[in-house]
């Protein structure tokens, strides 16, 4: 009976001690997003300081000594500009792909494309960055770039840099193939969470597949679908190598966006270009800091936006046809 | 009009207009097809271009010597694997218990608000951008120790790592019905008892999964490590180091303007994509080959944000 009792203290023991383990890795997460979020502004605080708001609404970028200027605003944009012209050729392309394999493609080829998609999504920035650098920049320029430079870059401003290939539309080009895998993965999901019944009763009306999709689909996914293109729109903020590798990384007032064929820089690529060549004692380094900090922060706006649609989409979902 | 007159309007209507919707139905299905082709042709086309390159280079020697002089086309990558491979297990060293307890606490412990907002804060933190991590470990422990070192790396790709893996923790303990539990509870045991021997071993599959695609992540990472372990020449020599990983020698060789590097760069590419599809590969394998079927690998590549 005692060595009963014995064990159950000794097991009480080990209870609390691995629930308190358990309850600080819980905790973990909360402690390093103040030890990120603190860290980067006590070491970018010389930055704020010196330069305060016209940190973020500057454009110019100078770090030699003595004459030192930063300002943000271009690598805001650039970062900006380049996610938003990559969402906008992904997302139809990515819910092309969703639809296929959740309503059209017959069950036998549907496993092996999301395979393959899923797949995709796992292949590093870096190897894309690689593949853009020497294979796709160069079909690109001169398939796309040069001949749309010469038919319209007489009238349009947009199209007025001579083409190079290292630019903004190249960058969001490849940015828009890194993020198609994703935004198809989770669209996917989120199109075969859409009940059964939804999609029956359309047919029993006689609808075909697209009204089927249009009518009874697309209202019940729409919010989800948002979600998964604002998750989207995160990772290509957020998105290094291809792009550092890809946009020309010029810096400066000439790196704001103002046409395809310009080259530009967003906030990650200068990061990771310059942060290795700042001294910790100069002005420069607190910049980047700085740079890294805003570059957190439009993350996760965005991030935060996508889950929140997200999560309501399945709430809803969860309480039957709440949505509606 | 007669009854009979009436219905064959009707019908000759809704036949002309059934003829027309069905055309607009092939049209989206075409429309929808070349979708699916135009995106498949630039990832097609990554997977290729990688394949055939890199075979070109890779030999036993390029595999395992250290690089000879830049640009010179001697020598292999094998520090660059070596390289990888200790990050792996120096993240997994970190990552792997602080994911899975995380992951344990929100499923067994939390009550469900303070639950929901770990988990939240878990989504937010696997979309945070990498290179932020960098930079945390750079100001954390680089400058700290006044040297670029391993250990700043490990912990860079743990803070992407951990997340990943608390989340699909969570979610295989979730899978779990509440019977065991009980059970469990029944013969007496004390929750961490119940929690360690009958739940995570009943679980284990989905954590190994999870385990498994967040390494799958973080061997490609990039940014991060430019700032933690910048990359060398040499074999590791400890931990208190720099190091030099596939990801980087990437990186390193494609902005050398040399055809010999870039080559390299190519080789090293094939390398990292085929340690990174062995482990999808033995991820899916582990998925359909366990009790459950298939249904839940939807699941990880939700959380996952299709990221893995």
């Amino acid at each position: 009976m005692s060595r009963d009792l014995l064990a159950k203290k000794k097991n009480f023991h080990w209870d609390s001690i691995f629930k308190i383990t358990a309850t600080c890795a819980g905790a973990f997460v909360l402690l390093i997003m103040v030890l990120i979020f603190g860290q980067l502004l006590s070491d970018s605080w010389l930055i704020w300081e010196k330069e305060g708001l016209s940190f973020v609404t500057g454009d110019r970028w100078n770090p030699v000594e003595g004459r030192e200027a930063f300002g943000a605003l271009p690598y805001i944009a650039g970062t900006l500009v380049t996610s938003l012209i990559a969402l906008c050729i992904a997302v139809p392309l990515s819910l092309g792909i969703a639809m296929f394999l959740s309503e059209i493609a017959p069950t036998r080829i549907r496993e092996p494309i999301s395979f393959i998609v899923e797949l995709l999504a796992a292949v590093p920035s870096i190897i894309y960055g690689l593949w853009g650098l020497f294979t796709f920049r160069i079909v690109f320029k001169d398939w796309f770039e040069s001949p749309t430079h010469e038919a319209l870059g007489e009238h349009i401003f947009l199209f007025r840099d001579a083409p190079f290939g290292l630019d903004i539309l190249t960058a969001s080009v490849v940015l828009a193939i890194m993020i198609i895998p994703t935004i198809s993965a989770v669209s996917r999901e989120i199109l075969l969470a859409v009940p059964a019944i939804q999609r029956e009763a359309a047919y029993m009306l006689g609808a075909t597949k697209w009204e089927v999709f249009r009518m009874s689909v697309l209202p019940y996914a729409k919010s989800g679908l948002i979600g998964a293109s604002i998750l989207g729109l995160g990772r290509a903020v957020g998105e290094t190598m291809a792009v550092t590798m890809l946009i020309g990384n010029a810096v400066g007032p000439k790196a704001f966006p103002f046409g395809f064929f310009q080259q530009g820089n967003s906030l990650a690529s200068i990061i990771a270009n310059e942060f290795n060549e700042a001294s910790p004692v100069s002005m420069y380094f607190p910049a980047l800091i700085g740079l890294g900090l805003i570059l957190l922060f439009v993350s996760l706006a965005v991030n935060v936006c996508a889950h929140l649609i997200i999560r309501r989409v399945t709430n809803a979902h969860e309480g039957g046809i709440k949505g509606f | 009009m007669s009854n009979s007159e009436r219905r064959l309007e009707f019908r000759n209507y809704f036949q002309d207009n059934l003829g027309k919707r069905m055309v607009t139905d092939k049209i989206v299905k075409i429309i929808v097809i070349s979708c699916v082709v135009i995106a498949i042709i630039p990832l097609g086309s990554i997977l290729a271009d990688v394949v055939r390159m890199g075979i070109e280079i890779i030999s036993f020697e390029f595999l395992t010597a250290l690089p000879g002089a830049a640009g010179s086309g001697d020598g292999g990558i094998a520090n660059s694997i070596q390289g990888t491979f200790i990050m792996i297990g120096m993240t997994s060293v970190i990552g792997i218990p602080i994911g899975v307890l995380s992951g344990i606490y929100v499923s067994e412990y939390a009550n469900s608000r303070v639950g929901k907002m770990i988990r939240f804060f878990n989504d937010v933190m696997m979309q945070f951008p990498s290179i932020v991590f960098g930079i945390f470990a750079f100001l954390f422990i680089v400058l700290v120790l006044g040297k670029f070192n391993l250990w700043a790396g490990a912990v860079a790709l743990s803070l992407i790592m951990f997340p990943i893996i608390a989340r699909t923790t969570e979610e295989a303990l979730k899978l779990i019905p509440d019977t065991y539990r009980e059970a469990g509870h029944a013969l007496g045991l004390p929750k961490a008892v119940v929690t360690v021997k009958i739940l995570l071993s009943a679980a284990k599959g989905g954590i190994i999964t999870g385990i498994m695609l967040a390494v799958a992540r973080i061997a490609g990472e990039t940014a991060p490590l430019i700032m933690t372990i910048l990359g060398s020449k040499g074999w590791f020599r400890g931990t208190e180091t720099a190091m030099d990983a596939l990801p980087l020698t990437i990186w390193r060789l494609s902005l050398l303007p040399y055809d010999e590097a870039v080559m390299f760069g190519w080789g090293a590419a094939l390398v990292l994509i085929t340690i990174l599809l062995a482990l999808n590969m033995s991820v899916r394998y582990l998925v359909l080959h366990r009790k459950g079927g298939s249904g839940s690998l939807g699941m990880f590549m939700r959380i996952t944000g299709g990221k893995k």
